[in-house]
């Protein structure tokens, strides 16, 4: 049924659906009408679930951790500062290899304070072995956050859902939500693999040598491989049921196109309508939304981008000393498979939740096309003097 | 009371703690009086090593290892999921050391007993870091030489009242024990087990490392801090009723110094000064509980 929800509802829907049983949070601006709206769920019988009020995020993550080794389905949603607390855990969960999902709201991190979007809280836990999930609607982030649970159960890691706040958190659009049935039927019970279980006694998450450590991590490895395979086959179930589909890059218009851009989160639906604009006045100009970050589509990426002259990778997130972390990425996707490679710019822009408006792309558009910024730095966009 | 814990062994010989180790014998008590429908949950602590490595276990349960500080959140998380699982028949367990205890780990013990978690969080107290080798925590007493309160910087602050701060919370039941009074203990951990709810037992488990003593003296030495009054055995029931399960006869605190090489250069004055404490502390303590 087709209803006017927020991003962060059609979150709380989609955790409704997947029929988890315990959820743990801690309230941070701007998840807070997710887990307010769980709360609500769970309070009215609409879900039937535990909702652990906990004293931070680091004992969120730590409860949910708990619980899944118990086997059931688990969620926490967080942002920013939130996230940042989590990150031991982050690496505990991968590790003991629990098909957690969590909704993530990017928050810029302080100081200063700062509420609005940015992505540097998520991509800053890149090597926590999470699989991430970039959403660019509210549809979206209803029908990744089913399709996470399918997915992490598939490989035994957790998986991350990423939503811009407020444009994307607190933005409300028409969203279809599925009856249970429907939901159900794409996402059955959860069987767990192991669990702890006083009819068979395990030990979990134990002193590990290095006669072992580093052939675990190596399956997680595999396991992470293995996750683009599965998002392609749950991806095909889930159109089957639902008819919606979204790949892990989205290719808009590249077919001849001689610069792309290549955007994550509601960036994208901003550079649709720029790309369509740039097209009716004869531009060869295309777009390529990145939605899985981890594992990184290489693939997928140097396919797209093997035939285009320019690349413009905008990111709203900042490595200190790198560059623009997505244009960090793309460039290391390139590197080796396409000879010669396109041209790759990196531009930065939108921090700290800036409006990036058809202007402020139409200035990278016109940079990119004229090669007017180098490839090995990033070039900051609207920065004010 | 007589009991023959030996029957009902859940702790393997061939576990990797140290010679008079006083966290294995308080582990042996408290399952083997628990029983095998425990699921435990091991923050970082002696413990995450002396129960073995992968793909081995010391312990007949269950267990989940866990990070440092999370000992209260991942038990919380646990009963939440068996609870989920309609299991009411396992009794969840935190093992966890002074450190995860009463201080990297205390924000989650303290949210756990806010919200009155039901399970048995038990806190094995050795007075230091011991796994990392004798650094100081808030549990380590006055008077203690660590490796990290070296030579005259030895430890000049008292020991946290984590009983106290526990009993602000109005816990259910929290109770102190020794190794070296297995009855007592037997009996807190079965009470433990009989109430619903957030629980604490605070065990006194001496370490012969790291207080340097010969591993021989490892029950004397907890008989002893009972017995100086330096860790009476009492409960507190629901925050406010206090129990004095043990009066000692006025012994001196400093017989109990002479013995580890932690106090060594201990002066009369400082035992003088100790004792008024451990006086002082008796006092208020028998005042709760009279």
């Amino acid at each position: 049924m087709k209803r006017v929800l927020e991003g962060s509802h059609a979150a709380a829907e989609a955790v409704r659906l997947a029929r988890v049983k315990v959820i743990s949070a801690f309230p941070i601006t701007p998840q807070t009408h997710i887990v307010e709206k769980l709360s609500e769920f769970c309070s009215n019988g609409s879900m039937d679930a535990k909702f652990i009020k906990v004293e931070s995020e680091h004992s969120a993550l730590a409860a949910v951790i708990g619980s899944q080794s118990t086997g059931v389905r688990s969620f926490t949603a967080t942002s920013s500062q939130g996230l940042a607390l989590m990150h031991e855990l982050l690496h505990w969960t991968s590790g003991a290899r629990l098909p957690v999902v969590m909704v993530e709201v990017n928050r810029a991190l302080a100081p200063g304070w700062n509420i609005w979007t940015d992505q540097t809280d998520s991509l800053s836990q890149r090597d926590t072995g999470w699989i991430q999930l970039y959403c660019e609607t509210g549809q979206e982030v209803l029908d990744t956050t089913l399709m996470a649970y399918k997915l992490a159960e598939a490989v035994f890691l957790p998986v991350m859902v990423v939503l811009d706040a407020f444009f994307l958190s607190h933005t409300y659009e028409p969203v279809d939500v599925p009856e249970q049935e429907s939901a159900d039927k794409f996402l059955p019970d959860f069987e767990p693999a192991f669990s702890l279980d006083i009819r068979n006694a395990y030990t979990l998450n134990q002193l590990a040598t290095p006669d072992v450590y580093m052939e675990m991590r190596y399956d997680m490895h595999l396991a992470m491989e293995d996750a683009k395979n599965r998002m392609a086959d749950i991806e095909n179930e889930f159109s089957k049921i639902f008819g919606r589909k979204y790949l892990p890059v989205e290719p808009f218009r590249c077919d001849d196109a001689e610069t792309v851009f290549v955007t994550s989160g509601t960036i994208t639906s901003t550079c649709r309508q720029l790309v369509n604009d740039l097209r009716k006045k004869g531009e060869r100009v295309g777009l390529l939304k990145i939605k899985m970050f981890r594992p990184f589509p290489v693939k997928e990426v140097c396919n797209c981008l093997k035939n285009i002259k320019q690349v413009a990778v905008i990111d709203r997130n900042f490595s200190f000393g790198a560059g623009g972390i997505f244009a960090q990425e793309v460039r290391a996707a390139l590197y080796g498979f396409i000879n010669p490679a396109p041209c790759v710019m990196g531009f930065v822009c939108g921090l700290g939740g800036r409006d990036v408006t058809i202007e402020t792309l139409t200035t990278i558009y016109k940079k990119a096309k004229n090669r007017e910024a180098g490839q090995m730095e990033s070039v900051w966009i609207d920065l004010k003097k | 009371m007589r009991e023959n814990l030996k029957e009902k062994e859940l702790v393997y010989s061939g576990h990797l703690a140290c010679a008079g180790c006083g966290a294995v014998i308080a582990m042996r008590f408290f399952l083997n009086t628990l029983g095998k429908d425990t699921v435990m949950v091991i923050p970082a602590c002696c413990w995450s090593i002396i129960a073995g490595p992968y793909p081995k276990s010391s312990l007949k349960i269950p267990v989940i290892h866990t990070a440092f500080e999370t000992g209260g959140a991942m038990a919380t998380g646990v009963r939440a999921g068996l609870d989920m699982k309609n299991d009411t028949k396992t009794t969840v367990v935190v093992w966890a050391g002074d450190g995860g205890t009463f201080d990297i780990g205390f924000q989650a013990l303290s949210g756990a007993v806010e919200r009155d978690e039901n399970f048995i969080y038990v806190c094995y107290d050795n007075e230091a870091y011991m796994n990392t080798g004798v650094q100081r925590s808030s549990s380590t007493p006055y008077g203690a030489w660590t490796t990290t309160t070296p030579g005259e910087d030895w430890k000049k602050l008292r020991k946290k009242n984590i009983m106290g701060v526990l009993a602000a919370h109005r816990i259910s039941y929290a109770a102190t024990a020794s190794i070296a009074y297995p009855e007592d203990l037997i009996y807190k951990i079965k009470k433990a087990k009989s109430i619903k709810g957030a629980r604490f037992l605070h065990i006194f488990a001496s370490c012969p490392t790291g207080w340097k003593m010969a591993s021989e003296l490892s029950v004397k030495i907890a008989r002893m801090a009972v017995q100086t009054n330096i860790f009476p055995l009492y409960e507190i029931e629901n925050g406010t009723k206090y129990s004095i399960n043990f009066k000692p006869k006025n012994y001196n605190v400093k017989e109990y110094f002479m013995l580890q090489g932690r106090f060594k250069h201990l002066k009369q004055e400082h035992f003088e000064k100790i004792q008024e404490m451990v006086d002082d502390d008796w006092r208020l303590l028998c005042k709760k509980a009279s």
